[in-house]
């Protein structure tokens, strides 16, 4: 027999052991479905981490594919801590480089010296207004967000496509369907000489550090905490739901289209199809496993870049496909939330009846 | 022959949990055929007592034996082994099934072969022979709240359980439904059975047990039998102290009117008329009590006067100004702590901090920070004065509020609410489901600040506490006021018949001099 009985008092080792080994597990069943493909986990998983993290280059473009979903993840995280769930961080994210490539591209702006702040500016308020519409519907007429973020991430890809397809299309391309390239004063700078690391990475540190500051430090904070716990102690305390619906909701999508300026601006140059490999997605597994908390935020988005990296890795030398990527990224997710209940109880095995008193006496 | 071993014998009990000690070397003795009531405050150790008896916690230190066995359970499983059984204030059954369905999914390895039919006329039978109404075939969804309580007891007979711990098991009871109660424990105790219910009610100690264990602050106090005891001495033993009775409500110089309610008209949650135009008016210094059964307007009344719900017609005026369409936060700032109806459901945000709780209401003053930042040590500060001046026990403010016990989560809300010395002070149900120490901290509460000038409104269905507290009681039915009296000039019995919707012929009350 093997039961779980809740645990008494938080075990302070269980809350990192678990998710810890759980990833571990996870690891360890994916080299299972990678040996029933022919290949050698460990030969596998050697070249899955040896791109990411075994090479100071390897390093730096883990970085940059952190770098998306630090704010893509940071996009979920808020409107979850009060309870909103925002599955949309993937069109926002797109909303967010159309908004960029259009300052770039068509206002004079794009060659001005102020051109960085200005697409900066422009993708995050693309990607808010694109987040306020579920919002507003939420707020106003209690519409579930969680279906309308999602089906507007297809609308957002549509827009791209159209945009590429149609009116932005450059002739210079000869016929592909991509926008012209950013005029060299619109695309973000890059961190490290040499690398692809951009000034992104430290705009999301900021992110991170900020909304960390909001939750823990500010009345905002505070009042998104009590509506996420209780809203009916929200009403009760003359917090508005709508306004902070909205706030919030606009706040996520101005950081998960400030993603899209990085992909755009400062990775691709341009607008065009691929611009985020399913970030937006990922960005709810990373806010998930850093248990909503800001900081953890960049821990995970490490780890799941340097996946995303090695994925590649995969594909080229051993001509594995994505989808075995995103099966790791879905066991990991799979485990470490299983292995939530290992945190919060123990396991007993066997001892069945241990106990029991004999039936005898008087 | 040697006397036959107590059916439970526990010795020298100690349980730890971070911060405090909720058992404290604790000894119970249960004799078989007895009701034994478990009497304490909240947080006296009561249930975890018995939830160390049912295997649920470890004792730290000290000793159980059953039937003069000793034993360690490990989890309930062990427990229901050795024939103990334990109801819960919560329900633990399946809606969507029956009655006979829930009580076979109780009972161990019942095999792949149900046999209803069989099943059915038996738990008929244990029904019968226990003076337990219930129909076997009936949908657990369908059945009252009495009778939900009634197959969980069936549940724990079916499987053989000869001792049974019921937990607070009148707290969801109707008097006459608890009366029901008490005689199948009493049928149940005079086969041999050993009965305890954990309890914070005298009346009921009193009414169906044997004999009586009083915890306080985790520790023994004294085990007595119910004939040779009185509530009054087992009150005293409870608190450990003895102050009861000696509320005084001063003469208190009558002020201004602070909340004027004018043929107030408003809709209940389903949309039907729950108030048909009520006119009420509170002073300061004068506390105005609202009786009435529950359902007849009481609570969209206190809605609406604290901003939570629409009028459709009337008005409500607070220190003068319009206050009819209005917000929570428009009241709020209009100097009005609220203490709500329901505690758990809106008082607090159960999972956030104690300090966290504190500032509900506050975090927007200036003095807890600039601009949009909260100053965390003036927070702190704040918690602090507050814990140590309204008795808050907390082993750390950062705990959340759900770690607290139900009297120290009303402190925590009174304290939050009256910090401010709110021109007017909301009072709903504010002693609901307290023992009776916290009760009486928050009746002190109330009248300490009418003697500070407060205006308060208090709608209760504890006609003993309107009569304690109120200087003029409004009395209402079908959302009509029946009539407002003066508190002096009436007795409960009148009180009840005009609940009843009959007019009194009391003193008619308009104003308060």
């Amino acid at each position: 027999m093997i039961s779980l009985i809740p645990r008494e008092r938080q075990v302070g080792w269980a809350v990192w052991a678990v998710p810890a080994l759980s990833i571990l597990a996870a690891f360890i069943a994916g080299g299972v479905v990678l040996g029933l493909a022919g290949v050698s986990p460990l030969v596998a998983y050697g070249e899955l981490l040896s791109d990411p993290f075994g090479s100071g280059f390897g390093l730096t473009e883990t970085l940059v594919k952190a770098t998306p979903l630090i704010l893509a993840g940071l996009a979920v995280l808020l409107p979850a801590r009060m309870k909103l769930w925002n599955i949309g961080a993937e069109g926002q994210l797109q909303l967010g480089a159309i908004g960029a490539s259009y300052v770039a591209l068509f206002t004079p702006l794009g060659h001005s010296p102020v051109a960085v702040p200005a697409v900066i500016l422009a993708g995050m308020a693309a990607g808010a207004a694109w987040c306020l519409v579920p919002a507003a519907l939420r707020a106003w007429l209690n519409v579930n967000e969680t279906i309308t973020t999602l089906l507007l991430n297809y609308v957002a890809l549509l827009w791209v496509d159209y945009l590429i397809y149609g009116p932005w299309r450059d002739p210079a391309n000869r016929g592909f369907p991509l926008s012209a390239t950013f005029p060299p004063a619109a695309r973000l700078p890059v961190l490290i000489p040499g690398t692809r690391v951009h000034l992104g990475l430290l705009l999301a540190l900021v992110a991170a550090g900020a909304v960390w500051l909001v939750l823990t430090r500010t009345r905002w904070g505070l009042e998104i905490r009590v509506i996420g716990d209780n809203p009916e102690a929200a009403r009760y305390a003359g917090i508005s739901l709508v306004r902070n619906t909205l706030l919030v909701m606009g706040a996520a999508g101005a950081l998960a289209g400030l993603a899209g300026v990085g992909e755009a601006s400062a990775i691709a140059g341009r607008l065009q199809q691929g611009l985020s490999p399913g970030y937006g997605y990922t960005a709810i597994i990373v806010a998930w496993l850093a248990r909503l908390n800001p900081v953890a935020v960049l821990l995970v988005s490490v780890l799941l870049g340097g996946l995303f990296l090695g994925g590649d890795a995969l594909q080229i030398s051993l001509g594995l496909p994505i989808a075995m990527v995103n099966m790791l990224q879905g066991l990991i997710f799979f485990f470490v939330l299983g292995g939530d209940v290992l945190v919060g109880s123990r396991v007993a095995i066997g001892r069945r009846g241990a106990g029991r008193p004999r039936p005898g006496g008087s | 022959m040697t006397p036959p071993p107590s059916a439970v014998e526990m010795r020298g009990i100690t349980k730890r949990f971070p911060g405090l000690i909720a058992n404290d070397g604790v000894n119970f003795e249960l004799a078989r055929g007895e009701i034994h009531a478990l009497l304490g405050e909240n947080g006296a150790g009561k249930s975890t007592l018995m939830k160390i008896l049912y295997g649920f916690y470890q004792p730290d230190e000290g000793e159980v034996r059953i039937r003069g066995m000793p034993v360690r359970f490990r989890s309930p499983r062990d427990a229901l082994a050795s024939g103990l059984g334990m109801v819960f204030q919560q329900f633990m059954l399946v809606p969507s099934l029956s009655v006979t369905e829930n009580v076979l999914l109780s009972l161990p390895r019942s095999g792949v072969r149900l046999d209803r039919g069989e099943a059915s006329s038996r738990i008929r039978a244990l029904a019968v022979r226990y003076g337990m109404a219930v129909e076997p075939a009936a949908r657990v969804w369908q059945l009252s709240v009495g009778e939900q309580q009634r197959v969980e007891i069936l549940k724990l007979l079916a499987r053989g359980a000869e001792i049974l711990i019921l937990d607070e098991p009148t707290a969801v009871l109707t008097p006459q439904v608890a009366r029901d109660l008490f005689s199948t424990l009493r049928r149940l105790a005079a086969e041999g059975r050993a009965v305890v219910i954990i309890t914070h009610k005298l009346s009921e100690v009193m009414a169906v047990a044997d004999r009586v264990t009083v915890l306080r602050g985790g520790r023994h106090v004294a085990t007595v039998e119910t004939a040779r005891t009185t509530p009054r001495a087992l009150a005293r033993m409870m608190v450990g102290r003895e102050s009861f009775d000696q509320l005084t409500r001063d003469a208190v110089p009558v002020g201004p009117e602070v909340l004027a309610v004018e043929d107030l008209r408003g809709l209940n949650d389903r949309a039907l008329p729950a108030l048909r135009g009520i006119s009420l008016a509170v002073h300061a210094g004068e506390v105005v009590g609202v009786a009435g059964v529950a359902g007849n307007g009481q609570r969209e009344l206190g809605e609406i006067v604290a901003g939570l719900r629409r009028p459709t017609g009337g008005r409500v005026r607070i220190d003068g100004r319009d206050r009819t369409h209005t917000t929570v936060l428009e009241v709020l700032r209009s100097g009005v702590g609220h203490i709500p109806e329901d505690r758990l459901a809106m008082g607090v945000a159960p999972n956030l901090s104690i300090e966290d709780n504190l500032l509900l209401k506050d975090y927007r003053a200036p003095e807890f920070g600039r601009g949009p930042f909260l100053d965390r040590r003036a927070v702190r500060r704040h918690a602090s004065r507050l814990i140590a001046e309204f008795g808050i026990r907390t082993p750390d403010p950062r705990n959340p509020a759900r770690t607290l016990s139900g009297g120290n989560l009303q402190r925590l809300i009174l304290a939050r609410e009256i910090a401010n010395r709110p021109r007017l002070i909301l009072a709903f149900h504010p002693t609901r489901g307290l023992d009776v120490g916290a009760t009486e901290t928050v009746h002190q509460m109330i009248l300490s600040q009418r003697r500070a000038g407060a205006a308060v409104l208090l709608i209760s269905e504890d006609l003993d506490e309107i009569l304690l507290l109120s200087d003029r009681i409004a009395v209402i039915y079908a959302g009509a006021l029946v009539d407002t009296v003066r508190a002096g000039d009436v007795t409960v019995e009148e009180l009840g018949l005009m609940m009843a919707g009959v007019r009194g012929p009391a003193v008619e009350g308009e104003g308060p001099s």
